[in-house]
């Protein structure tokens, strides 16, 4: 995987592991890899990848099973979806904020150019 | 008697998670009016990948060397495992995998080099050694001296893991390997890091290494310049790209779109740790840090 510079590599494995599980690649009640086998496929230090899980367990994304190893959760999707909203509220939206104020775009224009999106991206 | 005794050593220490690398007060120098470090002190732990970093002769290989019994401190005390690696005893030596950075290979097969040297180690483990070159895509038949630079090294680093040695201690590892090679290499070390081990790699390569390591440790003037783990070292500090300097940042370097800045954290964000940042900014600012880190 290819990571990006600015935000700390267990949150970029942690993302990795939500996306699949939104995508639905990774299903509830299914057992994620292990520990090992996703720090081998990151080519990471495994002690990062149990940080990632360690995270995933406290957001109730993730479930360990003592001495089978880590299970999707049953409500996953509902909690990655609360786990990224945060995420985006407090990481993303003040960046696009920023350039909202900067470059003076209105709020009407953005909610036209938001449909469109929503049209074009997601046939809603 | 001396090996029985020893072995209790070996089995107390297995059995009872203490510090595996006991450093004390150690003075080590080539020549007694130049050395290189002054009363050093520091432990370190199995379940861990140690990154050594430090500037050219600031006493890297040194340290390596010492870990490995292959050089001997003028004062002071180096333990690991319980026992102390300059009395070079066998039950030491079969449980430490060295991979220098410059070695020697004799002209013979690789069969035969495993059949001279596989019983040095008891725990020696033919079918990981043989799975390990595979994944390296060295052919087992191969002659030693017929092999690049690049071959020889992965060679040696397969024959070193397959000790199953406790500590394992590398000294540039990825020096000489070509691109596909160093990620096999990360992929390896990632499986080979268990709880029991302790792993130490020195390197300039940082970019090749960094998300393998899980602690840095850094040589500097004689002595430890910072030994901290990335989460202590990301809780404490923010590492990222900024338009403007202010006296916030610590220390800063140009680039395209503005500066790569370290300083304090102080909104609780979660950087990546930039390791060559780090280094530059330890080297400029020794000072700075030295309060953060204690």
């Amino acid at each position: 995987m290819e990571f990006r510079d600015n935000k700390a590599i267990y949150l970029q494995i942690a993302d990795y592991v939500c996306e699949h599980i939104l995508l639905g690649k990774w299903k509830a009640d299914e057992k994620v890899p292990s520990v090992r086998e996703l720090a081998v496929e990151m080519e990471v230090n495994p002690n990062t990848v149990m940080r990632t899980y360690e995270l995933l367990q406290n957001k109730n994304i993730i479930n360990n099973k003592r001495g089978i190893g880590f299970f999707v959760d049953e409500n996953a999707t509902e909690h990655v979806k609360t786990y990224r909203k945060i995420q985006f509220i407090d990481d993303e939206l003040p960046v696009v904020f920023r350039n909202i104020y900067l470059l003076n775009i209105g709020f009407d224009e953005l909610e036209a150019k938001y449909k469109t999106f929503v049209k074009e991206n997601f046939n809603a | 008697m001396e090996v029985i005794k020893t072995n209790y050593t070996l089995v107390y220490y297995l059995t009872n998670t203490v510090g595996m690398i006991k450093i004390n007060n150690l003075n080590f120098g080539y020549s007694k009016h130049k050395p290189l470090f002054k009363n050093m002190s520091m432990q370190l732990s199995n379940g861990h990948i140690y990154g050594l970093l430090g500037k050219n002769g600031a006493g890297k290989s040194s340290l390596l060397k010492n870990l490995a019994g292959l050089v001997y401190a003028q004062s002071g005390t180096l333990e690991v495992m319980g026992f102390t690696p300059a009395k070079r005893q066998p039950a030491l030596l079969e449980q430490i995998c060295f991979i220098p950075e410059e070695f020697y290979l004799p002209s013979v097969k690789i069969d035969s080099y495993v059949k001279a040297n596989a019983p040095f180690y008891k725990n020696f483990n033919h079918s990981y050694f043989f799975e390990l070159l595979k994944e390296f895509d060295i052919p087992a038949n191969n002659k030693l001296i017929d092999m690049s630079y690049g071959q020889k090294k992965k060679f040696i680093i397969a024959f070193g893991l397959a000790t199953e040695a406790k500590l394992v201690i590398m000294d540039e590892p990825t020096n000489g390997l070509d691109i596909p090679s160093k990620a096999q290499f990360r992929k390896i070390m990632a499986s080979a890091l268990t709880d029991d081990r302790c792993i130490i790699i020195s390197t300039h390569q940082v970019r090749d290494l960094d998300n393998l390591i899980d602690t840095v440790i850094m040589l500097d003037e004689n002595d430890v310049a910072l030994k901290a783990s990335v989460e202590e070292i990301t809780n404490k500090l923010t590492f990222k790209k900024v338009k403007e300097l202010d006296e916030s940042i610590i220390y800063a370097e140009p680039s395209l779109s503005g500066y790569n800045a370290v300083m304090p954290n102080y909104h609780n964000e979660d950087s990546k740790l930039d390791m060559e940042l780090l280094f530059n900014a330890i080297l400029a600012e020794k000072i700075k840090f030295k309060p953060l880190f204690n």
